[in-house]
């Protein structure tokens, strides 16, 4: 379903009917995502929606209670797919690949997905009101070793794993034969390594 | 192209053998099986039914959210007792346990008061779950106090909205009414401990919906509901007969959608000429049937006892 939009500068809201998992909604000032909604009614009473929300900003999960009816504003929140460009230090910089436009990523916004950006890797990034406030990294990435104790000649069945630093200053653990220099390929939401890739 | 049902093959065939089970026991206990349209120019004012309109006629025409008031009429026809399998549909009403379009059994016993009801839904259920199933019953405030320490007759709207906001939280209470009040708490704290079959009788009287005005205690109309494991599965009353009580609720209610801004729809004056025509002493029930069918094949969803969802 789609929301319903009034005309003029006024902000679309949404009705608990419309609720379903990925809407943006805000909620006490902050762009938050709906994970889960359940429709609760006992009896012949009132009717309830019961939603799971992300606050986009802080990445915190609530519980919210609505009476079934109820309208929230809807949050100006885009993701788009953007390549990752560089950082300077105190900004994480990316590009639109159709419009060439870039948008500047605080500390804040990047987060933990700052330890997998590796130029020209595409990412998605989520736009508030036309800002950055939070980057999705590729689900898988694959990374050059910087650093790892010597790798241990023909140990390549064994269990055995070693940390080793990659390139964007990620700690992951890999298989004892791997030597730095290698590229390796992980898997961003688990942070594990997934295999070697030949170079 | 998913051209599957939803259901399975095993839900279908028991969902027949159900139907086939309900018939029998209706009619070998003398209850006659009627038919009422899913379709009419008059529908329910309850503030928290939203009904489904169908346009394309001269007058709009309303999908029926249960088949009550048509058979009422039948009753004050004397049709003496009767049930009914249909659909009734209700707007807006989707989840895990509810479908906007969903089956129903309703049933009328002349001469039965809601306890009389109770009992005879007990012995269909055990009949259509083919072994011994056992039943409590409690009432609506005795539910309150045993599981939430707390006299619906006492506690004061701050007191209530208190209780919400400390035991739902993330809830804003502040702007609830009374009745409202109680549903969060029926629904999300004391509903979830509910265990087994479980009647729940005499509610407060500005729950009382179509149900009389309690004769011992007159803070309650003798309204009840059945619950499986905190799942509502039924809802009944001893009917309300008076004529002129049932106009004032109706009109309550439209007062009530105006407040709200919700549509006022037409009072069901073919009801009420019914009621003032003579209807006996009668007790009645609506049964969910597809959350019947979910409770005794232990599916977790309703889409799981639906031959399709759309």
């Amino acid at each position: 379903m789609i929301g319903v939009f009034s005309i003029g500068t006024e902000m679309a809201s949404y009705s608990t009917n419309e609720f379903r998992s990925g809407l943006k909604i805000m909620l006490d000032g902050d762009p938050c995502a709906i994970i889960e909604n359940e429709f609760v009614k006992p009896g012949k009473g009132q009717a309830f929606n019961r939603v799971k929300i992300r606050n986009l900003k802080t990445g915190r999960v609530l519980d919210k209670t609505f009476k079934s009816g109820d309208s929230v504003d809807a949050a100006d929140v885009v993701d788009t797919e953007m390549q990752y460009l560089y950082s300077d230090g105190e900004f994480w910089h990316f590009m639109d690949p159709q419009s060439y436009e870039q948008q500047a990523a605080d500390a804040n916004a990047v987060g933990d997905a700052r330890q997998w950006l590796k130029a020209q890797d595409n990412c998605e990034v989520t736009l508030y009101n036309g800002s950055p406030i939070g980057v999705t990294p590729p689900n898988f990435v694959e990374l050059e070793i910087s650093d790892t104790d010597p790798g241990l000649k023909g140990d390549t069945a064994q269990g055995g794993t070693k940390p080793a630093t990659l390139e964007t200053g990620a700690v992951v653990k890999v298989p004892l034969f791997l030597e730095i220099g290698e590229l390796v390929k992980v898997d961003t939401r688990s942070g594990e390594y997934m295999s070697r890739v030949k170079k | 192209m998913n051209w599957q049902p939803s259901a399975s093959l095993q839900v279908i065939r028991e969902r027949a053998r159900i139907y086939r089970q309900i018939r029998s026991f209706f009619n070998t206990r003398g209850c006659l099986e009627v038919e009422t349209p899913v379709m009419a120019s008059t529908t329910t004012t309850d503030v928290q039914i939203a009904t489904i309109e169908v346009t394309g006629f001269e007058i709009p025409f309303y999908l029926q959210t249960s088949p009550e008031f048509a058979m009422k009429r039948l009753l004050a026809a004397g049709c003496g007792s009767i049930f009914q399998i249909t659909h009734a549909f209700r707007q807006g009403e989707a989840g895990r346990l509810h479908h906007p379009e969903f089956s129903l059994l309703e049933w009328y016993r002349v001469g039965y008061d809601h306890h009389q009801l109770m009992d005879e839904m007990e012995l269909l259920i055990t009949t259509l779950c083919l072994r011994q199933c056992s039943f409590t019953r409690i009432t609506y405030k005795d539910l309150f106090r045993q599981v939430m320490d707390l006299g619906v007759d006492e506690v004061t709207l701050e007191e209530l909205r208190d209780h919400c906001a400390k035991s739902v939280p993330g809830t804003n209470a502040a702007e609830f009414d009374f009745d409202q009040c109680l549903d969060l708490l029926l629904g999300m704290v004391i509903a979830p401990t509910m265990q087994g079959y479980q009647f729940v009788y005499d509610y407060p009287l500005s729950q009382a919906a179509l149900a009389r005005v309690s004769e011992d205690d007159d803070s309650v109309a003798e309204r009840f509901e059945l619950f499986f494991d905190g799942i509502e599965l039924a809802n009944g009353f001893s009917e309300l007969t008076d004529a002129d009580e049932q106009r004032s609720r109706f009109e309550q209610d439209n007062a009530a959608r105006a407040q709200k801004g919700l549509p006022q729809h037409a009072i069901d004056e073919r009801l009420l000429a019914a009621l003032e025509s003579g209807l006996d002493d009668c007790a009645g029930v609506a049964l969910g049937l597809d959350r019947l069918l979910m409770v005794l094949l232990e599916l977790d969803s309703i889409d799981q006892v639906l031959t399709f969802t759309d």
